[in-house]
């Protein structure tokens, strides 16, 4: 299956990536190759065998309602590249 | 044109667990920004998310009480999108295997007939932080307390048609929630949050019109409000010939109207996977029975139970069994003066006045339900009069006595409120007041027979003037007795 050019800007749009005009032709390349091999999975019969959740034949396991953390503020934003009052800040959102 | 209105509503509500969903950072509301928000909460690489034994246990709960069917192979979802307090690129939903299915409600219409509305689902996920945009200049600030606090989200089918309907069954399910203790219930703090699907369609009309969907509307009368002002909206356009355009709005409470979020250039792909850090969650019989065992009397039954058992109105119970403070308040005086019918009267009269007037829950009321159950056993055995009863309270209220049952027959005695019942003194205050008055007296004596009832009203005021505390029935048989005598 070969990616158009817009869906290419799509996804590069939903993941919030940059990209030149020289990588899209890059990227159509590369990401319709990867669906390729995806169809050639898709070409096996899978009519009954149910679909999974998860690779491992395991289940979730549960953990106690507890609070176990304490306040690591500082040490957390150390690495943030703007804070304010205990706030990360980032650019202006707003709906 | 006549047109239907649909509604659809989607409630969010956060679960009363001490820790978060994957994580164990405090849940509390109200604390330092950021600090109680953790690597998991913050998504920093290399965590892995454990699911909370009790957000299970509450969501499985919910689905009982509603009775529906619960998931016993449920998966959680990677639902992903860019926003700045969802740190991970993606919020842990589920999509395709909730907790819970199919289940339904019964609200009350203003009619006095239920209505059921059916629940399409509720699924776990976690919240997402907090964005502040005053008080940062050019920027945003971004708090993630909130980001993996628990939620349920309850999906109704679309089968509202009134924005009535609508409040009433947001009421409804806070009522459900609280009962369950599954959710405090704060609506101030963002505790259980709507989203109402709102479309109209010409009558008789089978498939629907397309909607719109107004976010995050915290409080019943604003449910109510703005899906009336959509619905106008919405019924001028349409009656103008134009065309509704399917968005997602925001309310303005102040200016009682909503507006359109700015639409976004790329419409959303969520991309949804299931989550590979998390297996799917397996319960059994054994464990929903379990979880069944300990289901409280919900609203409905309380309501039930109240009229068929204790004759009490639908509405009276309705209003009683709603909240469940207050019912277990009402319980406690009915069951301590052993009379539903007065207890009623009086939590709905007195009490609820008062915590109107104080502006205070019922948890936070001076006076117990023991000490209130206390003094409707005085009015019962004739010590206290209904004015005196209420003094009583007023004190207790205003925070008078020691908050003991045993300083209500003391603060009754201090403040003279004993009710006089002795017909003999009864009858000298009477002789008394008669004698002092003669003028009225000769106006009551020239009053026609049917009209006597009416006169007499003057003849009590005056005795109870006269003697504190006298009990009123009593005064109306020696007045009755005394003035026939004289003519």
């Amino acid at each position: 299956m070969a990616l158009e050019q817009d869906q290419v800007l799509a996804i590069a749009e939903l993941c919030r990536l940059q990209i030149s005009d020289a990588e899209v032709a890059e990227y159509q390349k590369n990401l319709s190759n990867i669906l390729d091999l995806v169809d050639q999975l898709a070409a096996v019969d899978t009519s009954d065998v149910a679909p999974m959740a998860h690779p491992l034949d395991a289940v979730q396991r549960l953990r106690a309602d507890q609070v176990t953390e304490t306040n690591q503020r500082e040490h957390f934003q150390k690495i943030a590249p703007a804070t304010e009052n205990g706030h990360y800040l980032v650019p202006r959102v707003i709906e | 044109m006549e047109w239907e209105v649909v509604i659809g509503l989607e409630i969010h509500a956060q679960l009363a667990t001490k820790s978060k969903i994957f994580s164990g950072a405090s849940t509390e509301f109200g604390a330092d920004a950021n600090t109680q928000a953790c690597a998991i909460d913050l998504g920093l690489p290399g965590v892995l998310p454990v699911f909370n034994e009790e957000a299970l246990r509450m969501a499985v709960k919910f689905g009982l009480a509603i009775d529906a069917e619960i998931g016993k192979r449920s998966v959680f979802d990677r639902k992903n999108y860019f926003y700045p307090d969802l740190p991970k690129g993606y919020q842990t939903t589920q999509l395709h295997h909730p907790i819970v299915g199919k289940g339904y409600i019964d609200i009350e219409l203003d009619n006095g007939e239920t209505k059921r509305i059916n629940v399409t689902r509720a699924h776990l996920e976690e919240d997402a932080g907090k964005s502040v945009h005053e008080g940062f200049g050019a920027m945003s600030g971004i708090d993630l307390n909130r980001a993996g606090t628990p939620l349920v989200e309850i999906v109704s089918e679309p089968e509202m048609r009134s924005a009535k309907e609508a409040a009433a069954y947001f009421r409804k399910m806070h009522s459900i929630v609280t009962y369950l203790g599954i959710c405090d219930g704060d609506l101030s703090q963002g505790s259980m949050r709507c989203d109402c699907n709102v479309s109209l369609r010409p009558k008789g009309q089978a498939e629907f019109g397309t909607r719109t969907e107004i976010k995050n509307v915290n409080s019943f009368r604003n449910v109510e409000r703005a899906i009336e002002s959509e619905i106008q909206r919405q019924m001028d356009i349409l009656e103008d010939g134009g065309r509704i355009i399917q968005e997602t709005r925001l309310y303005d409470a102040d200016k009682n109207e909503t507006r359109g979020m700015r639409s976004k250039e790329v419409a959303n792909d969520y991309r949804y996977f299931p989550c590979p850090d998390l297996l799917p969650v397996i319960i059994d019989d054994d464990y929903i029975d379990a979880v069944r065992a300990t289901l409280p009397e919900l609203p409905d039954a309380k309501r039930k139970r109240f009229v068929e058992v204790h004759g009490l109105s639908s509405v009276d119970a309705g209003v009683l069994s709603a909240n469940r403070e207050l019912a277990a308040y009402f319980e406690t005086v009915a069951e301590t003066v052993n009379d539903y019918k007065l207890a009623a009267n009086w939590v709905q009269g007195d009490v609820s006045a008062t915590l109107n007037r104080l502006e205070i829950s019922i948890a936070e009321l001076a006076v117990s339900a023991e000490q209130l159950g206390r003094i409707l056993q005085l009015i019962k055995d004739n010590t206290l009069n209904n004015g005196g009863a209420k003094e009583v309270f007023n004190a207790l209220a205003e925070g008078k006595g020691d908050g003991s049952v045993a300083c209500i027959d003391s603060l009754v005695d201090s403040m003279g409120l004993k009710q006089v019942s002795d017909t003999g003194a009864i009858e000298a205050i009477v002789a008394e007041v008669l004698a002092a008055n003669a003028k009225l007296v000769e106006g009551y004596l020239a009053t026609p027979e049917d009209k006597r009832a009416k006169a007499i009203g003057p003849f009590i005021g005056l005795v109870r003037k006269a003697a504190k505390g006298v009990n009123p029935q009593v005064v109306m048989d020696v007045l009755q007795k005394k003035l026939n005598e004289l003519g």
